[in-house]
């Protein structure tokens, strides 16, 4: 199996050097890292060819990497169900930097980007409607930022005089508490495993 | 009125509650009997008709926001079955007396979630199911939730539980029934 997917993996970049320079498997899982400005041609690519002929865009992901230079990925995921297979393709993007839509090839894309924009604040440049999709009407900032306070900013409460729901800053009368599982009577201070997910540039 | 009278069912001693099954109720059920043989009417109490009128069919309105709709289904469909109590799910806020607050109630949700309560008719009451509506529950410190339904409507019947029991959420019903019947006032 893992040798089908080096194969698949050899292939891909192989007829796309400059798009997708590498890729990898992971867990039997093939991952290929793509440009950011040709990842239109690659999932296009991904789609048609007939080795690939993956025709299903199941999910678009963010991810975020403060340490990093350019903080975000992209991740897309792929199903080929004429080969039975997956395959997930990343792009690397910042707060600034926009990245290419790709709602022209897989129309399922669109939602999942707005999402993506909308948890993230990563730009799709040429999507048809880029707007938030999950959260409040009127929401500021991207809650899935690891720089994103958990409680927000703001709070809503009736207010009885405006007759109407009003939004607050957030007042929490207790604060958030820190469990540490392993040892119940010392402080919460304990060092987390280090996020088995970031990648060696992490 | 008419109702000046001390009635029939006054008399029997506690009218807040149904009679059990046995020589008491017999006892009353005749009472009553007789005085329909006799005078062809029986008086009551308005008030306490109104009561049991409105704790006999206190329609909620379907609000299920999260897991704790299931249990809300649970309670209403044949193993517990809440149309015995009267409990009649309503799609509109026009025909309901009752929203049950069952799940997560979000920011976003909040102005629309008001904007039913305020359609409904007086008088209204409100059940916060669960521990989202009570408090906010797991997801208190979200920047999305709000951290109690009663930060947005006045709440008569909190029924805790993640989720609560079929049980639990019917319990609370009948705790609601029972608070309109001690409370019970014409106008609210």
């Amino acid at each position: 199996m893992d040798q089908a997917l080096l194969d698949l993996g050899e292939f891909i970049i192989g007829a796309l050097p400059k798009e997708a320079p590498s890729f990898e498997v992971v867990n039997s899982e093939l991952c290929v890292k793509a440009e950011r400005e040709h990842i239109v041609k690659v999932l296009a690519f991904l789609r048609d060819d007939a080795h690939c002929k993956f025709k299903q865009l199941m999910d678009v992901c963010g991810a975020d990497y403060p340490e990093r230079e350019e903080r975000f990925e992209v991740v897309y995921n792929l199903l080929s169900l004429t080969h039975n297979r997956r395959v997930r393709v990343k792009v690397q993007t910042s707060e600034d930097v926009p990245v290419p839509s790709v709602t022209a090839v897989f129309s399922s894309a669109n939602w999942f980007e707005r999402e993506a924009w909308d948890l993230f604040g990563v730009f799709f440049s040429g999507h048809p409607d880029l707007r938030r999709i999950l959260t409040d009407y009127g929401f500021e900032g991207h809650p899935l930022r690891k720089d994103f306070p958990l409680s927000g900013y703001v709070e809503v409460r009736y207010d009885d005089e405006k007759k109407r729901v009003a939004y607050e800053p957030v007042k929490l009368p207790q604060e958030f508490r820190g469990f540490d599982f392993l040892s119940p009577w010392e402080g919460s201070e304990v060092e987390l495993a280090v996020d088995e997910k970031a990648e060696g540039d992490a | 009125m008419g109702v000046t009278q001390k009635s029939v069912l006054d008399a029997s001693g506690d009218a807040s509650g149904p009679l059990s099954p046995g020589s008491g109720q017999d006892a009353l059920l005749d009472k009553v009997q007789g005085e329909l043989m006799d005078k062809g009417f029986v008086t009551a109490s308005l008030d306490g008709l109104v009561n049991w009128v409105r704790t006999g069919s206190l329609w909620p309105m379907t609000f299920g926001l999260a897991c704790c709709a299931v249990e809300m289904m649970h309670a209403a469909v044949s193993r517990y079955d809440m149309d015995r109590f009267g409990v009649v799910f309503r799609p509109s806020p026009r025909q309901s007396d009752v929203v049950i607050v069952a799940g997560t109630l979000t920011n976003k949700m909040a102005p629309a979630f008001r904007k039913v309560y305020d359609q409904m008719a007086e008088p209204r009451y409100v059940i916060s199911m669960g521990s989202c509506a009570n408090g906010g529950g797991y997801y208190h410190y979200s920047y999305a939730v709000v951290r109690g339904c009663d930060r947005i409507v006045p709440v008569d019947v909190y029924v805790p539980g993640c989720p609560p029991t079929a049980e639990a959420l019917i319990y609370g019903i009948l705790q609601l029934q029972k608070k309109i019947k001690r409370t019970g006032t014409l106008w609210r």
